[in-house]
């Protein structure tokens, strides 16, 4: 979409690879002239006052569950708002989620079907979008067709069919129940096969002459140029998968495999009010992507930007 | 696109300039048949097996009297199944809860993340904290959401209730009162699901050439101009894209549901894709469960091709 969209209308837009914000604000000095807020300091106040109120409203939530975590039950469950509690803060709803046991396994779980879905996903539609994208073979153009109207089918409704195909299979209460239906990915096979179309074919057209067979020519040529968009895709199947509830939460009743978001659900409906302890399982579910989105936010904005969804 | 131009892309685009001299002969020749097939065989296996299969048992199965627990195939009932589906109440009233929660959820999901983007693309500093704050709530399991907002929703020890004391306002019951809940079910969905909006709308401003606002200015626009004539049009397909998105994504609403209200009080927030789980897996009847699926899955074409239609006229 980028390029083929873009460039008829930016005749001269420079390129660039530095971020946006470091070129604006060498270009206007940080002040003066900004293309967006103008002149003088009034626009500027106004805007850091909003973001800074959008941003209070945004984390307050999240303020709140953190510190509920470093509460006691007690003060946790007391009425009002008040963010010190009486007791002081103390690690006790930490240490007692940790000693349960449950949390590790569903943790591990969690990486293992994530990592495992991903690297399928990944994986199997790569070679497929490539496929589409520059292979001839009989039933290309049938299957890319019902390839992207599968797009519009909502995942729901294949639960219950799923489900049975599931016991028919004899496959309930395994890894492979939860892993093996989340890899069909139709959107993604179309996004990489949009940026593989995008890829010049001189440059395998070179790899062949010089003796690469098919697989030779997708392994070193065409699968390092598309690392940003390989990227894109990884971090949305990671994302979706990790924090996927419905089909988890149907092909395991075994305590041992539920990931991450099934588990903590269940803390919950078992028990009455634990309001700490609930907060400290929830942070330390949360944690492992929200580290990865703060190490890589930048790569993580311009991938969904490469994907050409975010562009114009 | 500034910061995103590759050494792959600027060649894709010198090359199809250049014309493709790789025609389809070449690729005939160089990777025969065979080579395709080996390429998108593991993805076609998947695909039949776990999409094309369901789908298909599915609609097989909303044409008999399936069930849970009954082994093998229930009896063909015809279209018993579907008849049932569109006189039954639950369907349409459901169906409505979910219509309902669309268009409460859209338009905000839709402004918010604008407004979000716009704020954060004058390159205030902070840029880090303003995409943390905006995004990270995107990054949270659903249980997780349940969680933090169950503790704020609570009538008695709430903080939400205790804000609106302090403003000498009575508390309300916000997910157990039939007026406020779905209320409630939405501006939670607002808080957790707007930041991915917020980055879609944040990449296209982006792609934004600055010569644009250049010429604006030079032609004498200011800052508010320059929005509704520069920043807003250059949007329009990126709006079109996650209003879209949108509608999909809220059509599909069950999660946060299930867990913050089960679907009530009283099911003023049971949506349709609650009803089929109910169906399939409380009462056990999958066939009725599978037929009132495919009434869902007609009408969410149906939509689809509907703002397909209603998005391309705007676009002539």
């Amino acid at each position: 979409m980028s390029t083929e969209t873009l460039s008829p209308r930016t005749p001269g837009k420079p390129r660039s690879t530095m971020p946006r914000e470091v070129v604006r604000r060498r270009r206007y000095g940080g002040h003066a002239w900004h293309p967006t807020l103008g002149t003088g300091p009034l626009p500027r106040v106004l805007t850091l006052l909003a973001l800074a109120l959008m941003t209070v409203i945004w984390l307050v939530p999240f303020g709140w569950g953190v510190d509920t975590s470093f509460k006691t039950e007690v003060d946790a469950s007391a009425s009002g708002a008040g963010w010190i509690p009486k007791a002081g803060f103390t690690l006790d709803a930490y240490r007692t989620i940790l000693g349960q046991g449950n949390l590790p396994v569903w943790a591990v779980n969690s990486v293992v079907i994530a990592v495992c879905v991903t690297a399928i996903t990944v994986t199997i539609s790569a070679m497929a979008a490539y496929a589409f994208s520059r292979t001839l073979f009989r039933g290309r153009r049938v299957f890319f067709a019902v390839t992207i109207a599968s797009i519009m089918v909502p995942p729901q409704i294949l639960i219950v069919p799923l489900f049975r195909q599931m016991l028919a299979m004899n496959l309930v209460d395994t890894y492979a129940a939860v892993i093996l239906p989340q890899v069909v990915a139709p959107a993604m096979v179309f996004i990489l096969k949009k940026f593989f179309d995008g890829i010049p074919r001189e440059l395998e057209e070179a790899a062949r002459i010089d003796g690469a067979g098919s697989f030779r020519v997708f392994w070193s040529v065409v699968l390092p140029l598309s690392r940003p968009i390989l990227a894109a895709v990884g971090i949305f199947v990671f994302i979706n998968t990790w924090n996927n509830f419905l089909w988890p939460f149907i092909s395991t009743s075994d305590p041992q495999l539920m990931t991450l978001p099934v588990g903590l659900s269940t803390v919950k409906d078992s028990t009455g009010l634990r309001n700490a302890q609930e907060s400290a399982a929830s942070i330390l579910g949360s944690i492992p992507l929200l580290i990865v989105f703060m190490l890589f936010q930048r790569q993580i904005v311009r991938s969904v930007a490469t994907t050409g969804l975010g562009g114009q | 696109m500034a910061s995103l131009s590759t050494p792959a892309r600027r060649a894709a685009a010198g090359s199809r300039r250049a014309g493709s001299r790789w025609s389809a002969a070449m690729d005939r020749r160089r990777s025969p048949g065979g080579a395709g097939w080996l390429f998108a065989t593991p993805f076609l296996v998947f695909f039949t097996l776990f999409l094309l299969v369901p789908i298909g048992i599915g609609l097989w199965m909303s044409f008999t009297d399936a069930s849970l627990t009954g082994h093998g195939d229930g009896v063909f009932v015809g279209l018993d199944n579907y008849t049932e589906a569109f006189g039954d109440s639950q369907v349409w009233q459901t169906l409505g809860n979910t219509v309902w929660f669309t268009v409460l959820t859209t338009v905000p999901l839709v402004i918010v993340a604008l407004v979000m983007a716009l704020l954060v693309y004058t390159g205030m500093p902070g840029q880090w904290l303003w995409r943390l704050a905006f995004f990270a709530s995107h990054l949270l399991p659903v249980a997780v959401v349940y969680q933090i907002w169950s503790m704020l929703f609570q009538p008695d020890r709430g903080m939400l209730n205790s804000v609106l004391q302090t403003f000498g306002m009575d508390g309300i019951a916000w997910l157990t009162d039939e007026k406020y809940a779905m209320w409630s079910i939405g501006l939670v969905t607002l808080w957790w699901t707007v930041g991915f909006n917020f980055l879609l709308y944040l990449a296209a401003l982006q792609a934004i050439p600055d010569h644009l606002y250049e010429a604006a200015a030079l032609d004498g626009a200011g800052a508010w101009r320059r929005l509704w004539s520069v920043t807003l049009p250059q949007l329009r397909r990126t709006t079109a894209l996650i209003a879209v998105l949108q509608v999909m994504a809220s059509l599909k609403v069950f999660d946060q549901i299930y867990l913050l209200t089960k679907g009530g009080p009283n099911g003023a927030t049971r949506p349709i894709l609650e009803y089929i789980y109910d169906t399939g897996f409380t009462n056990y009847r999958l066939g009725y469960a599978s037929a009132v699926s495919y009434v869902f899955f007609g009408i969410i074409i149906i939509l689809s091709l509907a703002q397909l239609k209603i998005f391309s006229r705007r676009e002539d």
